[in-house]
């Protein structure tokens, strides 16, 4: 809460220094992890690039500050604001007073879920079962369309896992020979994917034919990898190694050939969300609900 | 006087169905035997990477970090407290490690700081409890919540997230092996016989259980209870320590956010299951290790059953309920009541 006070003030003195500047209002869920911090610094520095008086409002993963935050950009009349929602219920009521008060409302990361769609102008982000079926299409190809996978699961009942895993099987589906045979989740940490692989590689007999790891992301993988190399197997290599996030330490792993490829989940998302909005601000027309970030596949260096 | 009769057969069920390990051994097979069923080689255990390598060994393997803990926690339940703090001071732990290797300090110095670090942790816990008599599910909240958040200002001093590093000393005590024995269940034994010395062969077990029968009398009868709880803090941030050792150089990261989540419960479960008490007046150390191996168990038993991740948590809320109906007399007298009336 004094941090939403910290930022609204900061603002209000910035929006009296800069009057002709675009301004926005930007509510970010938190700083969990190492992707969020990593988005929050990217949309400061964009917009500073870029001119744009950015208000900034850490909601540290309460959508009561969400909401006050939001309040307070309505209170101070910016230009548009951009919401990474905390949940996707409970948005109605504030999108309203924003729409009433003339400020278009974006949407960046997660999804709401409110019963009129014209409350929000579109919502910017990627595509978590584009990544799945990047990383489906990179196994198919790699494996020449015969394959069984191990498949280590985000946290159950989280958007990423869910949506990474329908859109990995999409195109599995399309692959008569290609299933996945084991499946675990491994809550998206290091510790859970050694944990769950230990227990494949017990399971399926040292992973006697499995031809691959799919992990919905990169930390679960480095667990897996650590496992396999613990019971004398060649990840990379045995079997192929394929996640999500393209963090530093999977780079690490892709160059020493021990991981295959990652689809990157990109942090520096500001250069996407900020002309969508400037653009809107100049002329307000309708947009389609989703505009999609790409997503890039990487491969290690012999692939 | 007539001469004791021999112990009828009967007699001996008695005995045997009063004695407390009776129930978590019989819980422990009974999950052990359905293993067998749905995962074909479950009971198999071969030498891969010259150690010893197999299902049995990973539940092993992997319950030694709840165990370490659960012992910690057996004995400041013991004085009528609690330790909710421990997976938090895990994470302290594990920060503290990935910062000082970055920092260059020998390693051994690095394995000292680390337990130093929790028992700093445990005297936090028992300056509140003991010295300023706050209650100790509250006294070992405050650590609770703050310790992740103090992992990552750790991690922040030298700004890595989930840093990585590399340490013979600490891999070695985590995941390498003596012999075939991975060093891991060496360094959980050496800790539960030292621990069981200082509790069982000193006087230090009785007046535990003193003190958490009943402080007031304790202190009348010339116990220190003040001292007691303290010490019994010190030996969980302890345990804890060593967990946090383990599970920081098993994964070789640091990882506050989510390294040990939810380990306190398991803790608590483990020393329930093994016949502990929350009202406090008992230790059972080595009761307690075998409720931690059920609880590994069960976690290792829903890995490789291939069961949908989904029900990972309800199939383990039913069998701890089935773990604690078998221990409970009043469960089992009405079930035996109720078969009887049938046959009626």
């Amino acid at each position: 809460m004094y941090k939403t006070f910290a930022a609204v003030f900061l603002g209000v003195s910035l929006a009296a220094s800069g009057a002709s500047a675009v301004t926005i209002g930007f509510s970010q869920v938190g700083d969990e992890g190492d992707w969020r911090p990593a988005f929050s610094k990217d949309m400061q520095e964009e917009a500073k690039k870029m001119g744009i008086d950015l208000k900034f409002a850490d909601a540290q993963g309460k959508q009561e500050d969400q909401l006050k935050a939001v309040r307070a950009f309505i209170a101070q009349r910016v230009d548009a604001i951009v919401i990474a929602p905390v949940v996707v219920t409970g948005w109605d009521q504030v999108l309203k007073e924003a729409k009433r008060a003339n400020i278009p409302v974006f949407l960046a990361d997660r999804d709401v879920d409110v019963t009129d769609k014209s409350l929000y102008v579109t919502r910017i982000s990627a595509d978590f079962s584009l990544e799945g079926k990047l990383a489906g299409a990179w196994l198919a190809q790699a494996s020449k369309g015969t394959c069984d996978v191990v498949e280590l699961q985000g946290t159950v009942g989280s958007a990423p896992a869910i949506e990474r895993k329908k859109g990995f099987e999409a195109v599995l589906s399309q692959f008569p020979g290609m299933k996945i045979v084991k499946t675990q989740s491994g809550d998206f940490t290091t510790e859970g994917g050694k944990k769950v692989m230990e227990a494949f590689i017990k399971a399926t007999d040292n992973l006697k034919g499995i031809c691959a790891s799919f992990a919905h992301n990169d930390n679960m993988q480095l667990g897996a990898i650590q496992a396999m190399k613990e019971a004398g197997l060649k990840p990379g290599k045995d079997v192929l190694m394929v996640s999500v996030d393209y963090v530093p330490a999977m780079k690490a792993a892709l160059a020493k050939g021990e991981a295959n490829a990652s689809v990157e989940l990109r942090s520096a998302i500001g250069k996407y969300i900020y002309p969508v909005v400037t653009d809107y601000l100049k002329n307000p027309k309708e947009l389609p609900k989703w505009i999609v970030i790409p997503s890039d596949l990487h491969v290690a260096a012999g692939n | 006087m007539t001469a004791p009769l021999p112990p009828s057969f009967s007699g001996r069920l008695r005995e045997l169905t009063s004695h407390r390990a009776t129930w978590p051994l019989l819980a422990l097979a009974v999950i052990l035997v359905v293993d067998g069923f749905v995962a074909p080689g479950f009971f198999t255990i071969r030498i891969v990477e010259g150690r010893l390598f197999g299902s049995l060994i990973d539940i092993l393997y992997r319950a030694v970090p709840t165990a370490l803990v659960a012992l910690g926690m057996a004995v400041v339940i013991g004085t009528k407290g609690i330790d909710l703090s421990v997976g938090s001071i895990i994470a302290v732990v594990g920060a503290t490690i990935a910062w000082r290797i970055q920092e260059g300090d020998p390693h051994f110095v690095i394995l000292l700081t680390a337990l130093g670090v929790g028992l700093l942790c445990g005297l936090w816990n028992g300056f509140l409890v003991a010295v300023l008599d706050i209650q100790p599910i509250i006294a070992t909240l405050i650590l609770m919540v703050s310790g992740r958040g103090i992992g990552l200002m750790i991690n922040l001093i030298y700004g890595g997230t989930n840093p990585s590093f590399t340490s013979p000393l600490l891999q070695g005590l985590s995941v390498g092996s003596i012999g075939l024995v991975p060093t891991r269940l060496i360094v959980f034994a050496a800790v539960f016989v030292a621990l069981w010395l200082l509790i069982r062969r000193t006087a230090l077990g009785l007046f535990v259980e003193a003190v958490g029968g009943n402080a007031a009398a304790a202190d009348l009868a010339g116990v220190r209870s003040r001292l007691i709880k303290y010490s019994a803090y010190l030996i969980s941030g302890l345990c804890a320590g060593w967990a946090g050792v383990i599970l920081t150089a098993d994964t070789h990261t640091s990882d506050p956010v989510s390294v040990a989540l939810y380990i306190e419960l398991d803790a608590i479960l483990a020393v329930v299951i093994g016949g502990g008490s929350l009202a406090g007046g008992r230790i059972y150390l080595g009761m307690t290790v075998l409720g931690a191996l059920v609880i590994q168990t069960l976690t290792t038993s829903i890995l490789m059953s291939g069961l949908p991740p989904e029900y990972n948590l309800l199939v383990k809320a039913v069998v701890v309920l089935f773990v604690l109906l078998l221990q409970s007399n009043n469960a089992r007298n009405a079930v035996l009541a109720l078969v009887r009336r049938r046959k009626r």
